[in-house]
């Protein structure tokens, strides 16, 4: 489905990722894990056209998408839910979802059914869909920005750490909600630091290192792999 | 309008206040003063849909306001056409050029955007003073043709060129409500908000920005034609930068980024201005000052200080009864506890 070739994205000497090998299949749960400036934001923002990659392809489902500019590459099926749960704050959480779903604009009924569909999810959502976004709590802040990304049905959804910042309760609900959307039939590439929860719900993971990756394999691999432990999970 | 009128008071209230006015106090200098008034009000809801809405702070608007002005009076005076065709005309030319300024400036973001537009906007002004065989230079244009009758209406006295204005005000109010209230205007508020979030939602940026640029530039040449056919002089000066420190200090002053705040803000700037008229150029030693304080403790302006105040309250209002929910259950835990210990 998703195909990154030898990507690199370059500020004159300095190279934010270099020579990035990612395959994302149809319906898989694949992970990006890393520390803070490893690379996994910027790989995402190639992925969703917000940044030119200065080398390598990226295509999706066999069509080149490195150069597109970003709305085409929504109209294509990537959504990404960026980090720090960006919002539009004045906005009420409706208006916000109902934003999620520009891209099918023309197409009243379906937002409508999509906007259903995200209550149904987040049904604390549905209770405060009048209230403006900048008044939800953090948790509250980062169900309403996944929710809003998957108002226009996406084919694949870029989740760039959606548990920073959260209450443990509140991340295991995350990651229970990100499953479900995947099982649902939407394929996920989520950037996480908290590894051992994101690869216990993923197919399969990469894992970064100032900008390439180190190491890839199955989530079980992964989990399994000295270096991932000792890094990513303590143990 | 139904709406625009059931949701909002201050509409209602100002609509009829407008109306009375002549009625109420029948004095022509006042009447002619608040016919500018309003057209200054047209020009500034232009400015507020670009700067205010989709934050893009453009300083060349006094000079679409003068090629507003100018496209009307040169196509009054040099030709035979119709008023309200020319009027059509004016606010389409300045429009199309809106759109090529809009197709190079919109690739600049923030100051570099302001700096660009701020040059565009002298440009403007340059050309309307030294191309003398077009737009008669320094000694401007005279002779512009007042609005002309539809059936039995004519415009020829103060009190109906009043009303025309006040129409074209309210026209212009209920289009940016129809614009803000829609998804368009959530459009606009999305990349104010944040460009690279909008475009990963699907929004195609350059798009709605020109679309944004090409509306704004409608309004300010409409304000334009307006002021050319009321005045039925112009002059370079019209398209001068200070004109456009004029409409930011109403919006400033009014709220940028709200429905009302142009109404409110040109409205006390200009009655303020009027009742300082004794102090001449020194008034601006009183307003100076004002402003200042005004951006520094409200930046949002009147209206915008009203609405968060508003706001301020409603969730105040939303956590009482959550706080009063937590008060009862502490309040009972504490009779059970002294019931159990007897």
């Amino acid at each position: 489905m998703l195909e990154l070739s030898n990507v690199s994205v370059k500020y004159g000497a300095f190279a934010a990722i270099e020579n990035i090998d990612i395959h994302v299949g149809k319906g898989e749960l694949v992970v990006l894990l890393g520390s803070n400036g490893a690379g996994k934001s910027t790989t995402f923002n190639a992925i969703s056209g917000l940044q030119k990659p200065s080398e390598g392809t990226i295509a999706f489902e066999g069509s080149p998408i490195h150069g597109v500019v970003p709305d085409k590459i929504v109209q294509a099926g990537i959504v990404q839910c960026a980090e720090d749960r960006k919002l539009f704050p004045q906005m009420t959480v409706k208006e916000n979802l109902i934003m999620g779903g520009y891209v099918h604009r023309r197409k009243r009924k379906q937002v409508h059914q999509s906007l259903e569909e995200v209550f149904e999810l987040f049904p604390i959502l549905h209770d405060k869909k009048d209230d403006p976004a900048g008044s939800l709590s953090g948790g509250q802040q980062q169900m309403l920005a996944i929710g809003r990304a998957i108002m226009s049905k996406p084919k694949l959804v870029l989740l760039d750490e959606p548990s920073i910042g959260l209450a443990p309760l509140i991340v295991e609900q995350m990651f229970d909600v990100i499953q479900k959307i995947n099982k649902d039939g939407t394929t996920v590439l989520l950037a996480e630091q908290n590894a051992y929860a994101a690869l216990k719900i993923a197919d399969r993971g990469y894992v970064y290192e100032s900008g390439s990756i180190v190491v890839k394999g199955t989530a079980d691999e992964l989990l399994s792999n000295d270096t991932v432990r000792k890094a990513y999970i303590g143990a | 309008m139904v709406s625009l009128l059931k949701n909002k008071g201050w509409v209602i209230g100002f609509i009829i206040a407008a109306i009375l006015f002549p009625f109420v106090l029948s004095n022509d200098y006042f009447l002619h003063v608040l016919t500018l008034a309003f057209i200054w009000m047209i020009a500034v809801y232009g400015l507020n849909l670009l700067a205010g809405y989709t934050g893009y702070l453009s300083l060349a608007h006094a000079g679409f306001f003068a090629i507003g002005a100018y496209s009307l009076g040169l196509l009054s005076v040099n030709t035979d056409i119709n008023f309200w065709l020319a009027l059509l005309l004016a606010c389409l030319i300045t429009s199309a050029i809106g759109a090529v300024v809009g197709l190079v400036a919109l690739r600049t973001r923030e100051h570099f955007f302001a700096i660009y537009t701020l040059c565009v906007g002298y440009i403007i002004y340059l050309v309307i003073d030294k191309w003398d065989s077009l737009t008669g230079g320094v000694r401007g244009l005279i002779g512009i043709e007042s609005p002309s009758a539809i059936g039995p209406l004519t415009f020829e006295t103060p009190l109906s060129q009043y009303y025309l204005v006040l129409f074209f005000l309210l026209f212009t109010v209920l289009i940016m409500y129809r614009i803000v209230h829609s998804l368009t205007g959530r459009t606009f508020i999305a990349i104010r908000n944040s460009e690279d979030l909008a475009q990963t939602i699907g929004i195609s940026t350059m798009k709605n920005k020109l679309l944004v640029f090409v509306l704004s530039t409608f309004f300010a040449s409409l304000a334009g034609a307006l002021y050319a056919s009321f005045i039925r002089f112009i002059g370079p000066d019209i398209g001068y930068i200070t004109i456009i420190f004029d409409l930011l200090t109403y919006l400033i002053v009014g709220g940028i980024g709200t429905l009302a705040g142009p109404i409110v803000g040109t409205f006390l700037i200009v009655a303020v201005s009027q009742s300082l008229q004794f102090l001449q150029d020194y008034r601006m030693l009183i307003f100076g000052p004002l402003l200042t304080l005004l951006v520094i403790f409200y930046p949002r302006g009147i209206v915008g200080a009203y609405h968060d105040w508003r706001m301020k309250m409603a969730a105040r209002k939303r956590n009482r009864p959550q706080k009063e929910q937590r008060y009862f259950e502490a309040e009972t835990d504490e009779s059970e506890k002294k019931i159990k210990e007897g």
